[in-house]
């Protein structure tokens, strides 16, 4: 007889395993359901032609629009969510204590921003931008997406951070270099920590509808200047699914699928990156 | 090959470096009077330090976290000698050696009371300028440390640090200070990979050329070799041996017989106090005090 456990191993190493294949099913049928649905609508002509008609209607023409407009925000926010929260980190890392009343309650606020739903913040900026008078751009959309992205920068450079070996950072101090000489240091240990935060929140700035709803408004045309409303991807799924004809609703899942392939892309050139710059990491 | 542990070899890479023996050559490096200087055979080149650099520990008391871990500790560490903190685990050896170049304080909970002169500076006065004192104090740590980049720029990180861009002069600093640990024919060909790759008795000597480039006049190492395999520990211990000739080295160790080995002076720390410090020979053979004895003869440890 087969001792009981015996049984126990087997039989927990198959529920491992099929909830392992299982995180392959959602993958692939969320692929499968955005090629099938979207393929056809699907050319050249969707990814480098601006939209024809209305957006509700769209009946020729491509997602140029949407797509500039979101790579412009992503971009914009990405770079400035960086200069933001590589302070941040560098501070509550080298600067402060371990047990650090400063730290740990900006450790709390940051938690607190992390976990606010992104609709809160588009509603947030939309009403100061409406106390000041701005209508819905670019600008608007780059600043609610950075906003979005600083607590998940933090957060997970923070993670890494906390890791960081004290006889690194002694080792550093003992040749005569100040906290602020020794950010060299801790930026090439940090890199791959900086590489995947980037990789997550530009992940979820492309992704986010909620809150470039009301800040970036929605367009045909590619902004010119940050005053401009900007489309963006979600917003172009959002609004085309939304609507009754067959052709339109195609539309919009050729628009998720070159979102997702978007994300697939930066996440590969992430990957990329985070390899070259983990080389030199300590153990 | 310019064998850097030859004592002409070294004066000449000194002038080619334009450093003198114990004098700050990062200040004076692009000073143009030197090189005049350097032309003229009947003048000296470079200042000697008017006095013999030494550590002098005056009264010192740590405590962590209200715990008393040095009490009331004298003792002065003598220059060009290997001096060798023993004692069993616990009783303040690494602690010691820590607060002698101020990494202590920046842990919480650490008080301390007392005086570090270095050179006759205070260690403790509230106005110091640390980075300068630490710059003197190279800091080999237990495990080897070396910094997350490539074995040049390990090296090169302090000179760069201290103001040095010029990359002729650091790729003679890279070479010299590798050749001096004998890494240089390891390692000249791959440079530029990362430092994370050697192993790991590699990476101890790298830290030591990477502490020595910065030119202190102190080593202090903290078992530097307890993590090393017994090849790799010989090949420091011998380095030490070369190295205190030029620099006073503070070497807390575990292992009674490396201290027999290669100590001149040795300090016998117990429960946080010195039970008794002197010239190795002294201590290891006629003890005056019991409870050294009784730690030497393997009683406890």
């Amino acid at each position: 007889m087969m001792k009981l456990k015996f049984f126990e191993e087997k039989a927990m190493k198959g529920v491992m395993l099929i909830t392992t294949l299982l995180v392959f099913l959602f993958v692939g049928s969320i692929l499968y359901t955005i090629i099938r649905n979207g393929w056809r609508a699907m050319s050249w002509d969707m990814i480098f032609s601006l939209p024809g008609g209305g957006f509700y209607i769209g009946k020729e023409g491509g997602l140029l629009n949407a797509i500039v407009g979101s790579l412009y925000i992503v971009g914009a926010s990405t770079v400035l969510g960086l200069i933001v929260s590589i302070p941040v980190v560098f501070y509550l890392n080298v600067y402060l204590k371990k047990k650090s009343k400063l730290a740990s309650v900006a450790r709390l606020a940051y938690d607190v921003l992390f976990g606010i739903p992104s609709i809160v913040y588009g509603a947030f900026a939309f009403t100061i931008m409406v106390y000041f008078g701005l209508k819905s751009s670019l600008a608007g959309g780059i600043i609610v997406i950075t906003l979005l992205i600083i607590p998940i920068f933090i957060r997970s450079m923070d993670e890494i951070a906390r890791q960081l070996p004290s006889d690194l950072l002694n080792a550093s101090y003992s040749l005569g270099a100040t906290r602020y000489e020794t950010i060299r240091v801790v930026i090439r240990q940090i890199a791959p920590g900086i590489a995947t935060a980037t990789l997550l929140s530009i992940g979820r700035a492309i992704g986010d509808a909620a809150a470039v709803l009301f800040t970036a408004g929605y367009t045909d045309n590619i902004p010119t200047s940050l005053g401009q409303p900007a489309a963006t991807l979600p917003l172009a799924v959002f609004f085309q699914l939304s609507s009754p004809i067959p052709a339109v609703q195609e539309r919009a899942y050729a628009a998720a699928l070159i979102l997702t392939i978007l994300v697939l892309i930066l996440s590969i050139l992430g990957r990329i990156i985070t390899n070259r710059f983990s080389k030199n990491r300590i153990q | 090959m310019i064998h850097p542990m030859k004592q002409e070899n070294r004066d000449f890479m000194r002038h080619i470096l334009f450093l003198g023996k114990n004098s700050k050559w990062y200040d004076r490096a692009d000073s143009s009077e030197l090189k005049g200087s350097f032309f003229r055979p009947n003048q000296k080149f470079c200042v000697e330090h008017a006095q013999r650099s030494n550590i002098v520990v005056d009264h010192l008391n740590v405590t962590i976290q209200d715990n008393p871990i040095l009490k009331e500790v004298s003792v002065e560490i003598p220059d060009r000698k290997i001096t060798c903190i023993i004692g069993p685990s616990g009783c303040g050896k690494s602690t010691l050696l820590k607060s002698l170049n101020r990494l202590l304080d920046m842990n919480e909970d650490v008080h301390i009371s007392g005086s570090v002169l270095v050179d006759g500076e205070e260690l403790y006065a509230p106005d110091v300028e640390i980075t300068h004192i630490r710059r003197k104090m190279g800091l080999l740590s237990q495990r080897p440390c070396p910094l997350p980049m490539s074995i040049y720029d390990n090296i090169a990180y302090g000179c760069r640090i201290h103001g040095i861009r010029n990359r002729k002069k650091l790729n003679m600093i890279v070479r010299y200070y590798l050749q001096a640990v004998g890494l240089w024919d390891e390692v000249k060909d791959r440079l530029h990979t990362p430092a994370s790759r050697m192993s790991i008795g590699q990476q101890q000597r790298l830290c030591l050329a990477r502490g020595l480039a910065v030119e202190p006049h102190f080593i202090l190492a903290d078992e530097a070799t307890s993590a090393l395999d017994p090849i790799s520990s010989k090949t420091i211990e011998d380095l030490f041996l070369k190295l205190k000739e030029e620099y006073a080295i503070v070497l807390v160790t575990h292992t009674l017989r490396q201290a027999l080995r290669i100590a001149d002076y040795v300090i016998f720390m117990y429960m946080g106090e010195i039970v008794e410090a002197g010239p190795a020979e002294q201590i290891f053979k006629n003890p005056r005090q019991e409870l050294t004895q009784k730690y030497l003869t393997g009683v406890f440890s």
